[in-house]
């Protein structure tokens, strides 16, 4: 009796691997591929039967990559887009979050009902709009169009007023005792308090401005000014035979988030957590 | 606590709009504005060089009685719909579960599929067009060949454009639902495990008993933002059937879906007042939608 179940739980246990297992190999499948391709030379990259051998492995797609097109100053574009926004995220997300929560002001309920209401609309909706003023505002093709449409988005806030809520009123009226003013406040006690919470806004943000395409599709038309994902769209469709480079681009636009995630993945998947607690009010 | 003085609370309000004040003014300019713009351009007709004339009813008189393309868009997209969301939830349900038992490696198979998620879609297009291709080179092809299956020209064959697409979204979807549900997994008490287990149940009694009905609120959110993000279908689309003429929805329109619509008639046809009123009506069936799905979900929960 105790030898079969025990038997039982081992045919269990190697089912549950094989199936995870198998499952992990068709997700890294894609990027293996993307990987040797990038790294085999051109005429390998033709042959029958593809493999996943390199025969002789060679870095000139990356040189292509970075010599036909100025795609280090296109990952800088990006990387300085998406660093500039998180930071932007983190002081009027916090800042407005902390208003939120623990002060009273005319208006407070009603504002954040709005804000909360606009998460549902499907981003669609402001697309020909935001073009529009962008445009009207000359920002077209300029950092500006990239960064400050984004710089306070609805969903850090909401994250930010329900961390603020969390912490106890004594800390605020204490430290008003001691003759801090609200900025104050803002600065000794609650930033230091909501770290954790700025930390999971902050990767959250990155990830989204850096994967960001539609809106950098939109209103950028210089060749300068590209973000990476554009950068890979225009190689998409300019180099759309030549696999070599297009996986070069797609390596090097993907691994400087892989290793962001890698190192920060706790915060990532309590951001999602904290997401679905947010989706389940409505 | 002594009664603040009116002008101290005055003040302390000066602060609080302070605080609000930069988040305040865009979320005025770049969402409230623009959801009410929007709205107003789609009764108009606008070319952005030209003031906007308005049309009334125009727009949406003209893409329901008269674009066919449109309606091959909304057709594509049930079709894409219908096809992501099921597998998608079943898929990463199963996962979630298997991850759940008690396994060595737990975060290396969550991070395996969760990869995908913090990819740009962009990319994952990219490697999945070369993936996809459609002669005996392309490694999917390669495989379907030594499976003894026909080669298929994915992206070229309008029959296959849109299951291709729709192949990849399900693989790059996986994580961020197999997350949802190990949260939700996690909030269903052992007890009730262990109580099924002195009563001798089968891991699939149990599953179906026990780990399905405790994790309705969770497969409800997962089903409705899948959906939701369905709909809004895009980028994906827009890499993999983008020809090198810059068109956009592959052979005969075959991976055309809404949104890509939309892109193609305000951003390459700069029909801004159409293209917003694709927008709504977008809006519109996405609220429908969950309205819905919130309405199957409430009278299922309060039986």
């Amino acid at each position: 009796m105790e030898k079969s179940i025990k038997r039982q739980t081992r045919i269990r246990n190697l089912t549950i691997y094989a199936f995870l297992g198998l499952g992990s190999l068709v997700m890294a499948i894609p990027y293996l591929w993307m990987i040797v391709t990038s790294f085999k030379p051109i005429a390998e990259i033709q042959t029958y039967p593809p493999s996943f051998f390199i025969h002789h492995p060679t870095n000139l797609a990356y040189q292509d990559l970075f010599r036909l097109i100025p795609m280090a100053r296109y990952l800088l574009n990006s990387f300085f887009v998406a660093s500039f926004v998180t930071l932007a995220n983190i002081l009027f997300c916090s800042l407005a979050g902390y208003a939120f929560a623990k002060q009273r002001f005319f208006g407070r309920d009603k504002i954040f009902l709005l804000l909360l209401g606009s998460m549902m609309i499907p981003w669609q909706v402001n697309l020909i709009p935001g073009f529009i003023i962008v445009k009207k505002f000359g920002w077209l093709n300029s950092f500006y169009a990239l960064i400050i449409p984004n710089m306070a988005m609805a969903f850090g806030i909401f994250l930010c007023r329900q961390f603020i809520s969390t912490i106890p009123n004594d800390l605020i009226d204490a430290a008003k005792i001691d003759g801090c003013n609200e900025f104050g406040i803002y600065k000794t006690v609650i930033f230091p308090l909501i770290k954790p919470a700025l930390a999971t806004l902050a990767i959250f943000t990155f990830l989204a401005q850096w994967n960001s395409f539609v809106w950098p599709l939109v209103v950028i038309h210089t060749s300068s000014m590209r973000t990476a994902p554009l950068a890979l769209s225009v190689l998409n469709s300019q180099f759309g035979e030549k696999f070599g480079i297009a996986m070069a681009g797609a390596t090097v636009a993907t691994l400087p988030v892989l290793i962001i995630f890698l190192i920060f993945q706790k915060y990532f998947v309590e951001g999602i957590a904290l997401n679905s607690l947010k989706g389940r009010q409505f | 606590m002594p009664k603040k003085s009116f002008l101290k609370e005055l003040s302390e309000q000066k602060y609080a709009y302070l605080f609000i004040a930069p988040a305040a003014i865009l979320f005025l300019v770049f969402v409230l504005v623009p959801v009410i713009a929007s709205l107003f351009f789609s009764f108009t007709e606008y070319n952005v060089l030209s003031a906007p004339k308005w049309i009334g009813l125009g727009n949406y008189k003209n893409l329901i009685f008269h674009d066919p393309r449109f309606w091959k868009a909304v057709r594509n997209t049930i079709f894409y719909v219908v096809g992501v969301v099921p597998p998608g939830i079943i898929l990463s349900l199963l996962l979630a579960v298997a991850i759940n038992q008690q396994i060595k490696f737990k975060n290396f198979f969550k991070t395996m599929f969760f990869i995908p998620t913090i990819t740009s879609v962009v990319a994952i297009s990219v490697i999945w067009k070369w993936l996809f291709a459609g002669e005996k080179y392309g490694l999917i092809n390669h495989y379907l060949i030594k499976l003894g299956m026909q080669p298929v020209d994915w992206l070229m064959n309008p029959n296959w454009t849109l299951p291709a697409i729709m192949i990849m979204s399900i693989w790059a979807g996986l994580g961020y639902n197999i997350i949802l549900f190990l949260a939700g997994l996690k909030t269903i008490p052992l007890t009730f495990y262990e109580a099924a287990d002195i009563d001798g149940a089968s891991p699939w009694k149990k599953f179906w008993h026990i780990t399905l009905p405790l994790l309705r609120p969770t497969m409800v959110y997962a089903i409705i933002i899948l959906t939701i993000a369905s709909f809004q279908v895009f980028e994906q689309v827009y890499i993999m059937t983008a020809g090198s003429e810059g068109g956009i929805g592959g052979v005969l329109d075959s991976g055309l879906t809404i949104v890509a619509y939309l892109y193609d008639m305000g951003f390459q046809k700069f029909m801004m007042g159409y293209a917003s009123a694709v927008a709504y009506l977008l809006f519109a069936a996405i609220f429908v939608i969950t309205l819905i799905n919130m309405k199957v979900v409430k009278s299922k929960v309060e039986y």
